[in-house]
């Protein structure tokens, strides 16, 4: 039956990894404007007695403000934000039988999972996907296409909920929004800091630089070897300023196909009817086309991969690190075993 | 000193464990409570479902009298189950199998009724008969559920309360096993017969 170690691993796996995620996030600006610092340091350390000293650590303090300022920003903003970048509109009052199916179904799986009743959205897109967002199991929202009411019948429809209140059950909504946040938040400064470097090129940091190493080599032979060091760490720090959204991004996959595979169980469990979600799936499979309201940062939360990645299709240690979700094949494997309905072609999916 | 220190920590950690394993049998104690309750919650809006439902159909269906009463009458004897007096109590054993005994009852004269309707196609016609079958049958899914949820619950309640060594805390924490929602009724198992001869 429930396996609650899984659930207690998975819930407290979320906490400490959100926590780590705000430390590491925050550290790493820090990193980077020490290295902002550490190269002022160095280049005015040469300077006259009179002149501006960069002793104190201003670009670390001022970094770390602002990566502060982001993870506050997107822990207060997050999910509308995910919300908003879907066009997702809530369904407050259902006018169609399959709104009405759908607010029912959303109701019997929170009570299945003994949480409250999450709030609904629509996204008006045809290719079927779902997803969850929120920050804990009383502040969450699911997400469903218009597509996915059109494709599913009610017993899949009720698992493939069943398996986003899975996700809110595990705290993974907490994890993944907060992620999608930073994404959008680092992609953010990046573009910033970018226009700022090429705008102040012709006056700022190469010039400087430059001029510090030539009159370094003007001096002594140590300040020769300083010269070199200040030109390396500047390099560096430029390095990781230019790979910091890729590392978010990188931080981002690592985390989710774990979590699918959990989910799915969980859903099994709620609905205790594992080959509804495995008919579900291969019918999302099949429609193939990808969900163009769902974009990148978000695609994480969803129960298919909506951009239909090659890499989400393939098995082995690699596609394990970039895959943000495990093969559909697999996952409908191991939900057919929890039905005993034996190997991967055992039946066709009924229709309707 | 040596040994006195050992067992001030062995003593020590033996309390900690105490504690923990007492709140974690009160904890799930109180589980089973609400998800009584939320059985209840269902119960009762299926309760205030069918008079809504027999007035829709009884227009059509003037030959099926007998199986509209049965399932008035199954209805007013479950609302009539005397409920537990609230609070965090779990349900006493003779409190669940009544309620069981009653509502299995009124599920049973309502799946009735479904197979009848299926006879009646100007019922099905009509849109309001749509609407009212989708919330019946998300009723009944409901309290499926709930039921489900509560049988979990009470388990997980009844397994801490057997193994060692939270067992050995379980009567001081005032935990009494919990009853699940069984079918305790051989003749229930049955499959209902359904006549598709009628007209």
């Amino acid at each position: 039956m429930s396996d609650g170690s899984d659930l207690f691993e998975q819930q407290r796996a979320n906490r400490r990894g959100t926590r780590w995620l705000v430390l590491g996030f925050v550290l790493f600006f820090g990193w980077l404007g020490f290295g902002g610092d550490f190269v002022f340091h160095e280049m005015t350390r040469q300077a006259p007695a009179g002149d501006y000293h960069h002793v104190f650590p201003w670009c670390t303090i001022g970094m770390v403000i602002v990566s502060i300022a982001a993870v506050a920003y997107a822990w207060t903003t997050g999910p509308r934000k995910v919300l908003w970048s879907t066009g997702a509109r809530r369904l407050e009052e259902p006018s169609t039988p399959e709104e009405k199916q759908l607010a029912n179904v959303v109701e019997e799986m929170a009570i299945a999972s003994g949480l409250p009743v999450p709030e609904v959205y629509l996204v008006g897109d045809p290719d079927p996907n779902a997803f969850a967002t929120g920050w804990s199991e009383e502040a969450s929202a699911i997400v469903v296409t218009e597509g996915l009411l059109r494709i599913c019948s009610r017993d899949e429809l009720q698992a493939v909920i069943g398996h986003e209140m899975g996700h809110i059950k595990n705290l993974d909504v907490r994890m993944m929004t907060l992620l999608a946040a930073l994404v959008g938040a680092v992609a953010l400064i990046h573009d910033g800091a970018s226009r700022i470097l090429s705008n102040g090129s012709d006056t700022s940091l190469l010039s400087t630089s430059r001029s510090s190493s030539s009159s370094s080599r003007s001096s002594d032979e140590k300040g020769g070897g300083v010269g070199v060091i200040v030109v390396i760490v500047a390099a560096l720090w430029i390095l990781s300023f230019l790979f910091a959204p890729l590392i978010t991004r990188l931080m981002a996959l690592a985390v989710s196909r774990k979590r699918e595979f959990l989910a799915d169980a969980m859903s099994a469990q709620f609905t205790r009817n594992p080959g509804a979600l495995a008919h579900a799936l291969e019918k999302i499979d099949d429609a193939d086309a990808p969900t163009v309201s769902i974009r990148g940062a978000v695609a994480h939360l969803c129960i298919a991969d909506p951009l239909g990645r090659p890499v989400n299709g393939r098995r082995g240690f690699f596609a394990d690190i970039f895959g943000t979700h495990p093969p559909i094949e697999e996952r409908v494997e191991r939900l057919r075993e929890m039905a005993y309905e034996g190997g991967p072609a055992a039946q066709p999916a009924p229709a309707g | 000193m040596a040994p006195i220190l050992v067992l001030v920590v062995v003593l020590g950690a033996a309390g900690i464990w105490f504690v923990s394993a007492y709140n974690r049998l009160v904890g799930l104690k109180n589980q089973v409570a609400n998800g009584w309750k939320q059985i209840d919650v269902q119960l009762k809006r299926r309760h205030d479902l069918i008079p809504n439902l027999v007035e829709t159909v009884k227009g059509a269906m003037t030959f099926e009298r007998g199986t509209l009463e049965a399932v008035i009458a199954a209805r007013n004897q479950a609302i009539g189950v005397v409920r537990g007096g609230g609070g965090a109590a779990v349900p006493s054993a003779g409190e669940v199998r009544q309620l069981v005994a009653a509502e299995n009852q009124l599920s049973g004269a309502l799946g009735k009724l479904f197979a009848v309707v299926e006879a009646y196609p100007q019922l099905k016609a009509t849109g309001n008969a749509a609407a009212l079958q989708e919330e019946l049958a998300s009723t009944e899914n409901k309290i499926a559920f709930a039921r489900q949820l509560y049988n979990d619950q009470a388990t997980s309640y009844n397994t801490a309360q057997q193994q060692f060594p939270t067992n050995m805390v379980a009567g001081m924490a005032g935990a009494a096993p919990a009853e699940l929602w069984e079918i305790t009724d051989a003749a229930e198992r049955e499959v209902p017969k359904v006549n598709l001869a009628a007209t």
